[in-house]
C-alpha cells in the first residue's frame, strides 16, 4: 500500500488498470477507450499503462468502446472502460447489451450534464439513465472510496451468484479533476482479492449462439433471471466488504453510509460528493441538538429498499437532494427512497433539486433544506432549490 | 493451384446446419455452405450483428450455427470482433474472428465501426453478403441499392447511385479486400482460403440474390450472379494492402438489360440504360487502368 496524491480520476484509474494486470494469469485484460471531458484523463492513463498481458483498444466512438469490452468478455477476458454524458448516451444501446449478456464489465462513470444546453459539470442524469440497463450502480463520495469501490465492483460483478456490469460513479471536476491523498493498494494486494476473471459462458468453441432471439416466455425467463441476480448482490456486496477487510485492512462503504441516523427526526439522502457537504451540515446541527441525521446513497441498482428503509429509523421527515432532473416526475433517488418508505405514509418524503447542471451545493443551501424540511406538515413537488421563488 | 474440396461436402456443412430460416435461393445460404467448404476444419467464431444472417440462427434454444455465434447490436459487429480476436492474440490462440453482415449493417450503420477496425487493422475476417436491400425488415432501400431499384422506401425507383464499398475498404490499405460470387465456385473458395491466410483485416464482399427483395425466381439466383458479372454490373476482383489490383473476371459483352429484366425490382420503365452501361464501362476502365497501373504479384494469396 502506497499513500499517494492523486487526482479522482487517476485514482479509478489506477484501480481499473491493477484490476487488468492481476488477471493476467487467465485470459489478460481489455478496455474499449474513448475519451470524453472529464473521464479524459482515466483513458490517457491507461493507454500509457503497460499491461503484461492486456490491451487498451483505442476506438471511434464510445458505442464501439462498449462492443470491444462486450466481445473480450465473451472471450473470457477481464474488461473495463470509462465513459461521461453524452459519450455514455450514444454508448447506451450496447450498456443494455452488457447488461443483459451478463457481462462483469466495470465501467467508471464521470458524472457529467447531458447537453444540450452543453455543460461540462456535474449532474448525475446521464448515470442514472442507465439505471434499467442491468448493471450494478455505485456512488462515490472520495477518492479512496473510487478506488476501494473499483475493486469491489469488480469482485462483486464477476461472482458466479451476480455475473452482472458495473458501474461506479464520480462527480465530474468535483472528484475527478482535484487530488486527495489516497492509500493506494499493490499488485500483490489486488490479486489477492480479486480471483481470476472467470465468464462461465464465454466463447468456447462450442456451437451456441450467444444473444440469438428468444420466444417471449423465454424473454421473461431471462429478465427474471437478471432481478433474482440483482437481489443477490446486498449479500455478495457484504461477503466482498469483509474480505476487502481482511486484504486491505480498511473498511470500505457498502450498501449505504449512514451519519447519527440511529434517534433522527429528520434525515437528509444524498449521494456522491453532495453526502459530504450534507454530512457536515448534519453534525453542525447535531452541535445545535437538533435531532438531524444523514444517508449516503452508494448503492443504487439494485436499491436495496431494506437497507434505505431501516436506516431511515424513525424519521419522521426525510428530504432527499437530487442532482439530476427525470422530467415530469422529478429526482431519481427521490423516486427509489419514496418507494421505499410506503409502507410508512405517514413519513413526509420530500425532493430537493440542488445543484444541477454542476452548480454549487454549499452547506449554507443544505441548512435551508434542513430548516424548510423541519418547517413541513405535507410534502409538496420537488422544490428547485436555486430557481428564485416566484 | 490449390485443391478444392469435393462438392458433396455441400449438404450438411458444420457452419450452417439444416433447418435454418433462410428463403428458398438465398445467397447467403450457399454463401455459408461455401464458407464451410473452403475452411474446412477451421472453426469460425462468427460475429452477426442485426440482419437476416442472425434470424437464421432460430431461436433459443436451438441454433443452425454450428460454431460459436454472437449476436451483437448492429452497428457494433467489427467493434465486438475486435475484442474477441484481441483476447485471442493475448492468449496466443490462432482462431479465426469472422463477421457475418449484411449490406446494412456494413454500408450504412457499421460503417465507421469497420473503417476503425480496419484502421487498427485488426484480425478479423469480415464477409458482407450484400443483397442490396434491408432484406431483413422486408426490403427498404440501403445505400448498397442501385439506382433503379424499386423498395419499400423508394417506391418510384432509387435516385443514388450504390456506394462502392470496396474501395471504401481498399482506401484503408488493408491487407485484403475481394469480391465473391456464388456463381464461380472455385474463385470464392480460393479466395476465402487466401483471407483466411492472412493476418489482419480483411474484407470479403459477396453480391447475395434476395429473390425475396429482388422479387426474382429462387431456382434463377445463381444465374442471376453469373449474368451480374457477365454483364459487368458486378466486378470480380482483390486487392491486397489495398494497393496491388487483380481482376477475376471480366464482362462478356451480355447487356445490361438482361440482368435487369431477370428481376422484377428495376424500375425498366424509367431506367436509361445507355446511362447506365456508360457508368458500367467507366467503372472497368477504371478497374482495369488501377489493375495495369498497380498489378498483384504472383505470389500475392499465395503467402
Ligand atoms: S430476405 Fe433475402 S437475404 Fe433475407 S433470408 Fe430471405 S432471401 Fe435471404
Amino acid at each position: 500500500m502506497a499513500r499517494a496524491l492523486v487526482t479522482g480520476n487517476h485514482a479509478a484509474a489506477h484501480a481499473l488498470a491493477l484490476a487488468g494486470e492481476a488477471n493476467h494469469v487467465a485470459r489478460g485484460t481489455i478496455c474499449g477507450a474513448y475519451p470524453i471531458t472529464p473521464q479524459t484523463e482515466i483513458i490517457e492513463f491507461l493507454r500509457a499503462f503497460n499491461f503484461s498481458k492486456g490491451r487498451v483498444v483505442p476506438v471511434e466512438s464510445e458505442h464501439s468502446a462498449m462492443a470491444v469490452c462486450i466481445g473480450a468478455a465473451l472471450a473470457g477476458a477481464r474488461t473495463f472502460t470509462a465513459s461521461s454524458s453524452n459519450g455514455l448516451a450514444y454508448m447506451t444501446e450496447n450498456v443494455f447489451s452488457a447488461g443483459y449478456f451478463r457481462l462483469p464489465i466495470v465501467m467508471v462513470g464521470v458524472n457529467r450534464t447531458l447537453g444540450p444546453p452543453w455543460n461540462i459539470w456535474v449532474d448525475q442524469g446521464d448515470t442514472l439513465m442507465m439505471r434499467d440497463a442491468a448493471w450494478l450502480q455505485f456512488y462515490c463520495d472520495s477518492h479512496q472510496d473510487l478506488v476501494d469501490t473499483v475493486l469491489l465492483a469488480f469482485r462483486v460483478s464477476e461472482d458466479p451468484r451476480v455475473l452482472l456490469p458495473a458501474l461506479v460513479a464520480q462527480d465530474g471536476f468535483l472528484l475527478s479533476h482535484t487530488q486527495m491523498a489516497v492509500d493506494l493498494p499493490t499488485l500483490e494486494q489486488v490479486a489477492a482479492f480479486l480471483p481470476p476473471c472467470h465468464v462461465p459462458h464465454r466463447i468456447n468453441g462450442q456451437g451456441k449462439t450467444i444473444g440469438g432471439m428468444t420466444w417471449p416466455h423465454d424473454t421473461e425467463h431471462h429478465r427474471h433471471e437478471i432481478q433474482l441476480a440483482m437481489e443477490r448482490v446486498p449479500a455478495v456486496l457484504a461477503e466482498a466488504v469483509d474480505e476487502f477487510v481482511r486484504v486491505f485492512g480498511r473498511r470500505p462503504a457498502g450498501v449505504i453510509t449512514t451519519e447519527q441516523t440511529e434517534d433522527a427526526e429528520t434525515i437528509l439522502v444524498a449521494c456522491n460528493t453532495m453526502a459530504r457537504t450534507a454530512q457536515r451540515v448534519v453534525q453542525e446541527r447535531r452541535a445545535r441538538g437538533e435531532r438531524v441525521g444523514m444517508v449516503r446513497a452508494k448503492l443504487f441498482r439494485p436499491f436495496a429498499r431494506e437497507v434505505y428503509t431501516t436506516a431511515c429509523g424513525h424519521a419522521q421527515r426525510i428530504g432527499v437532494l437530487d442532482r439530476n432532473h427525470s422530467p415530469g416526475s422529478g429526482g431519481i433517488f427521490w423516486q427509489e427512497i419514496a418507494l421505499s418508505l410506503r409502507c410508512r405514509p405517514e413519513v413526509l418524503v420530500q425532493d430537493y433539486l440542488v445543484g444541477l447542471g454542476g452548480g454549487d451545493v454549499t452547506p449554507e443551501m443544505i441548512h435551508e433544506i434542513v430548516d424548510d424540511l423541519q418547517g413541513r406538515t405535507t410534502a409538496s413537488p420537488p422544490v428547485w432549490k436555486e430557481l428564485p421563488v416566484a | 493451384m490449390t485443391t478444392l474440396a469435393p462438392l458433396d461436402q455441400d449438404a450438411c456443412g458444420h457452419i450452417l446446419r439444416p433447418g435454418n430460416t433462410n428463403c428458398a435461393g438465398c445467397g447467403m445460404s450457399i454463401g455459408l455452405q461455401w464458407l464451410q467448404q473452403a475452411l474446412g476444419e477451421v472453426r469460425p467464431t462468427m460475429c452477426i450483428p442485426a440482419c437476416c444472417g442472425i434470424v437464421a440462427a432460430g431461436a433459443f434454444p436451438t441454433s443452425a450455427y454450428g460454431v460459436p455465434t454472437l449476436a451483437t447490436t448492429f452497428a457494433s459487429a467489427a467493434a465486438v470482433a475486435t475484442g474477441v480476436s484481441a483476447v485471442r492474440r493475448l492468449n496466443d490462440e490462432d482462431a479465426l474472428t469472422m463477421v457475418w453482415a449484411g449490406d446494412g449493417g456494413t454500408y450504412d450503420i457499421g460503417l465507421a465501426t469497420i473503417s476503425a477496425a480496419a484502421e487498427r487493422n485488426e484480425d478479423v475476417l469480415y464477409f458482407c453478403y450484400d443483397n442490396e436491400i434491408y432484406g431483413n425488415t422486408g426490403g427498404q432501400r440501403s445505400s448498397a441499392t442501385p439506382q433503379g431499384v424499386k423498395t419499400s422506401t423508394t417506391p418510384q425507383g432509387k435516385t443514388e447511385q450504390k456506394k462502392d464499398i470496396m474501395e471504401i475498404l481498399v482506401a484503408h490499405r488493408i491487407p485484403y479486400a475481394a469480391t465473391l460470387s456464388v456463381a464461380h465456385r472455385e474463385d470464392f473458395l480460393r479466395k476465402v482460403r487466401t483471407a483466411h491466410r492472412l493476418r489482419g483485416f480483411r474484407f470479403l464482399l459477396m453480391l447475395s440474390p434476395c429473390p425475396t427483395g429482388w422479387k426474382s425466381e429462387p431456382a434463377e439466383s445463381v444465374e442471376l450472379i453469373r449474368i451480374a458479372t457477365q454483364c459487368g454490373v458486378y466486378a470480380l476482383y482483390e486487392v491486397f494492402d489495398g494497393r496491388r489490383y487483380r481482376i477475376n473476371a471480366r464482362p462478356d459483352g451480355t447487356p445490361l438489360e438482361r440482368y435487369m429484366s431477370t428481376q422484377r425490382r428495376y424500375r425498366t420503365d424509367l431506367l436509361d440504360l445507355d446511362l447506365l452501361t456508360a457508368l458500367v464501362n467507366e467503372k472497368w476502365a477504371y478497374l482495369e487502368a488501377l489493375e495495369r497501373a498497380f498489378p498483384a504479384r504472383v505470389e500475392d494469396g499465395e503467402r
